[in-house]
């Protein structure tokens, strides 16, 4: 047979790869064939008979979704009959269905409206009642109203194929076929709301958008999800200044359109109402409201009084916060403070990932590198947990491309199911288990391999020196735990490396305190940190210190403030973020908590009221600075704008590390946490499988 | 839960009749086998036999929703399924049936209070050549009227 054919669709002559799918052929020619059942990416069911058309010499409408394209193929489309036959599936497609699409929310954004507002099907040849089912409630996150369902099955495929959840079934047969869940009355499952999304019709509703307004009514902004480090796009659905849904169906982004429940729903913290809105200062030991002129009024003058006397600072830095913000909050540290007792929560190694890599090109995978590269070894990470999106790609590239996946961890994990090896190894004992390997990974093509935090110091140095041994070309990704966990490192918020991985040294300062040594001084004047929650996890030695937080919530950290500024989030500002695969990409604002400041303005302002030559900063000259100082983000601006995602990588010389193991500790989220923002998701905290477990799939 | 040695005998030459790894095709068989022993296919039922062959509950569901001749609740001990399909309905099965269920005193799917007797109103079963056609458990019985139906229901009545 021909590598390509031939054909013609309505006229036009259209060239394909033979056997490709003459619905998708169509479509990159420009002519739209209806389908309901069929959907890219899933198994073929050819279950709904919208996409029948005429093809010469054939005695039958024949379905466009299944048919191989062959050459000197004539293919009509929009025919009298072909019309006729849709028109009839339509009306039969509708003979129980409600019709209630004045309150449906899928009304606007559905496929089955638009598909008989353009084949007709007004008048209806069947006068029997309608079967009548009451809608049921199958978790907080899914309804399901079954006589709206048009049984097209995408629902059940997405779960099964796309998750390996295999939440949905269908029961029953004939008119009273239904899509049931996998506990009877309700679901157990990842709660993520594609069968929802990935619905034509409205069947599947979401708890927490169902009857919140109309799909047209909402403004729509494309921004990068804050919980993990995987970078979904996720589009905000904003109304009435708030966000009242998020979803992906334009499939613009990384994760085409995969979310989890994290990107899809756990926007709520936004409205919590326990966001701080008003800054707050320390009066009489108690915590009392105050106007944000005096309270950073108060931060600057005791920020300079210390610096003047040259006493000890430490600076706790953020993981979701954006790399502009990053970027300043060093430059404000090192040079406005003069100190580099500066550091973040480290959830993985990425350091010691680049100083292994040092004057490498394209050694880091990019997420796409996920669905494309024949084979990946995952090694100390329950990805389908911990990482949402890697663990989608990764499988769709074995649905698609039979992708050859290996498994090193201390439990079982859902890529047990299809990896072509999974090995048990306790945690920090991973690489002898990967050593067991080597004849095997050898001998792929090419390999990707992922790693999380037990993955560290003298280990990832080793990790690649086998990686190297294996005489393919090997891919790393580092897991890190948020949404700009990656970004924190490559904008310096480090005490020994400035942006780009650039040692301090150069710069002839000597490195600054780490994490936990700023909180264990004793003699710690003052402790400033944005948008983390350290004293969660460690006491503050330092009785006399003097701490400023900028946060959304009053966590444990913020209880033991002097002052607490209001931070917007990510959902309230614009910037940019750094995956875990170090791809950067913008956020956009959503909305805006009257009260806050995002994290950039507050630089700004304390700037200006110290006196610093620098600030106030706007994202986009910040942007600018970082494109043109920071090793690897030298990305086009222009397509970021436009939503592009660029790997960066940081090519400078990294040549000595000191490896601080002892710092890189992932705080192990499921699909079901997400640190201490996850708190105040209440989403997250409302379905059943919350708040779930690492290695027990 | 445990079956007889008759049906776990059974149980084991069906699933090696498939080739290995597709031990879930012998679902069907094995839902129908147990329901003969059981009387009907029970939660215990369905737990047990998902255990074996690695299928969901949901799954089993699926299957069991789908073929009306796989019952959650036990039928009677003579069950009775009268074909109303085209053949049959042609040459008089729904008087049959009428007939039946007023002899009966019960409907479709329904069972005497006695447990004796069910009656089920069925598609085709391959019988038309000699409609009207029925069923009692496996045995075929052709050329029905109602009156050969009242002398069966008298014969099935009689302690064997
Ligand atoms: S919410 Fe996600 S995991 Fe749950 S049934 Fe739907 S697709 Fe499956
Ligand atoms: S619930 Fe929606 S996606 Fe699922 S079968 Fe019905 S119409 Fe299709
Ligand atoms: S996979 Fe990660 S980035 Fe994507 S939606 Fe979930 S939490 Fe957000
Ligand atoms: S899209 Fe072809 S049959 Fe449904
Ligand atoms: S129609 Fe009754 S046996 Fe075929």
């Amino acid at each position: 047979m021909a590598d390509r054919v031939k054909l013609q669709i309505d006229g036009k002559t259209v060239e394909a790869p033979a056997g490709a799918l003459l619905i998708n052929v169509a479509r990159q020619a420009g002519i739209d064939i209806p389908a309901f059942c069929y959907y890219d990416g899933l198994a073929l069911q050819a279950a709904c008979r919208m996409c029948l058309v005429e093809v010469e010499k054939a005695p039958k409408l024949l379905a466009a979704c299944t048919l191989p394209v062959t050459d000197g193929m004539v293919v009509r489309t929009e025919t009298a009959q072909v019309r006729e036959a849709r028109k009839a599936m339509l009306e039969f497609l509708l003979t129980n269905h409600p019709l209630d699409c004045p309150v449906c929310d899928k009304g606007g954004e559905c496929e089955l409206q638009d598909a008989v507002f353009r084949y007709g099907a007004g008048e209806s040849r069947f006068t029997e009642e309608k079967l009548h089912v009451p809608e049921a409630q199958w978790s907080p996150v899914v309804y399901y109203d079954a006589p709206r369902c048009i049984l097209c099955y995408r629902c059940v495929r997405i779960c099964d194929e796309g998750l390996g959840v295999r939440a949905l079934g269908v029961v029953n047969r004939g008119a009273t076929t239904e899509i049931a869940p996998n506990r009877g009355d309700h679901l157990e499952c990842d709660e993520c709301g594609m069968c929802i999304d990935i619905c034509p019709v409205g069947a599947l509703t979401s708890g927490i958008y169902r009857y919140k307004t109309r799909p047209w009514e909402m403004k729509h902004v494309g921004t990068i999800c804050t919980h993990c480090g995987d970078g979904c796009k996720t589009t905000l659905g904003v109304y009435g200044g708030q966000i009242i849904r998020g979803n992906n169906r334009d499939r613009s982004g990384i994760n085409d359109e995969f979310l989890c429940i994290k990107g899809r729903y756990a926007f709520d913290f936004v409205h919590h109402p326990d966001r701080l809105r008003t800054p707050l200062v320390r009066r009489n030991g108690q915590l009392v409201e105050t106007s944000w002129a005096e309270a950073l009024d108060l931060v600057a003058r005791k920020f300079s009084e210390v610096k003047a006397r040259g006493r000890k600072f430490g600076v706790i830095g953020s993981n979701r916060t954006t790399n502009e913000e990053n970027y300043v909050l060093q430059t404000f540290v090192r040079q406005g403070l003069g100190t580099n007792n500066l550091d973040h929560h480290r959830t993985g190694d990425v350091v010691s990932l680049v100083a292994a890599l040092a004057g490498r090109q394209g050694a880091l995978a990019a997420s796409a590198d996920l669905y494309q590269r024949k084979a990946a070894l995952i090694v100390a990470a329950d990805l389908a947990q911990q990482h949402p999106l890697l663990a989608f790609l990764l499988r769709a590239n074995w649905r698609h491309h039979q992708a050859r996946v290996y498994v090193v961890t201390p439990g079982p994990v859902r890529e047990d199911s299809y990896a072509v090896r999974s090995v048990r190894a306790p945690s920090g004992e991973e690489l002898a288990a990967v050593e067991s390997l080597r004849d095997a990974l050898a001998a792929e093509p090419e390999l990707v391999i992922l790693f999380g935090d037990s993955v560290k110091g003298e280990r990832v140095r080793r990790l690649v020196e086998f990686g190297d041994s294996l005489g393919i070309s090997v891919q790393y990704v580092c897991l890190l735990d948020y949404s700009n966990s990656r970004g924190a490192a490559d904008m310096g918020v480090l005490p020994d490396l400035l942006p780009g991985y650039a040692p301090v040294e150069a710069s002839g300062a000597p490195p600054g305190l780490t994490l936990p040594e700023m909180l264990d001084a004793p003699d710690l004047d003052v402790l400033w940190v944005i948008g983390a929650n350290p004293l969660a996890r460690r006491a503050l030695t330092s009785k006399e210190a003097f701490v400023v937080v900028q946060d959304l919530f009053l966590t444990e950290t913020a209880a033991r403030a002097d002052v607490i500024l209001p931070a917007a989030s990510a959902y309230e500002k614009t910037g940019t973020v750094t995956n875990t695969c170090g791809e950067v990409q913008r956020l956009r604002k959503a909305v805006e908590i009257p009260g806050t400041k995002s994290d950039l303005e507050i630089f700004g302002l304390l700037a200006r009221r110290m006196g610093l030559p620098f600030g106030p900063w706007r994202p986009e000259e910040v942007w600018e600075e970082i494109r043109a100082n920071v090793s690897g983000y030298n990305v086009p601006s222009a397509l970021l704008a436009a939503g592009g995602a660029f790997p960066t990588f940081p090519a400078s010389g990294l040549h000595s590390v000191r490896p601080k193991p002892e710092l890189i500790r992932s705080a192990g989220d499921t699909l079901f946490t997400s640190g201490t923002l996850g708190r105040y998701c209440k989403t997250l905290s409302s379905v059943r499988e919350a708040p779930g477990t690492l290695y027990r799939s | 839960m445990t079956f007889s040695p008759q049906l776990e005998a059974r149980f084991e030459k069906l699933l090696r009749s498939y080739p290995p790894g597709r031990q879930r095709a012998a679902l069907v068989p094995m839902l129908l086998y147990a329901q003969d022993e059981v009387g009907a296919v029970t939660p215990e039922v369905v737990e047990e036999i998902g255990r074996r062959l690695g299928v969901s509950t949901l799954e089993i569901e699926e299957v069991i929703s789908y073929y009306s001749m796989l019952r959650r609740t036990p039928a009677g001990k003579h069950h009775i399924q009268i074909c109303t399909n085209i053949s049959c309905m042609l040459l008089g099965a729904e008087e049959l049936w009428e007939h039946a269920c007023r002899r009966l005193g019960i409907g479709h799917r329904e069972v005497t209070p006695d447990g004796q007797f069910s009656l089920e109103e069925v598609e085709c079963i391959g019988a038309c050549s000699w409609a009207p056609a029925l069923l009692v458990n496996y045995d075929y019985h052709h050329h029905m009227t109602p009156e050969k139906l009242d002398r069966l229901i008298e014969s099935l009545r009689k302690p064997q």
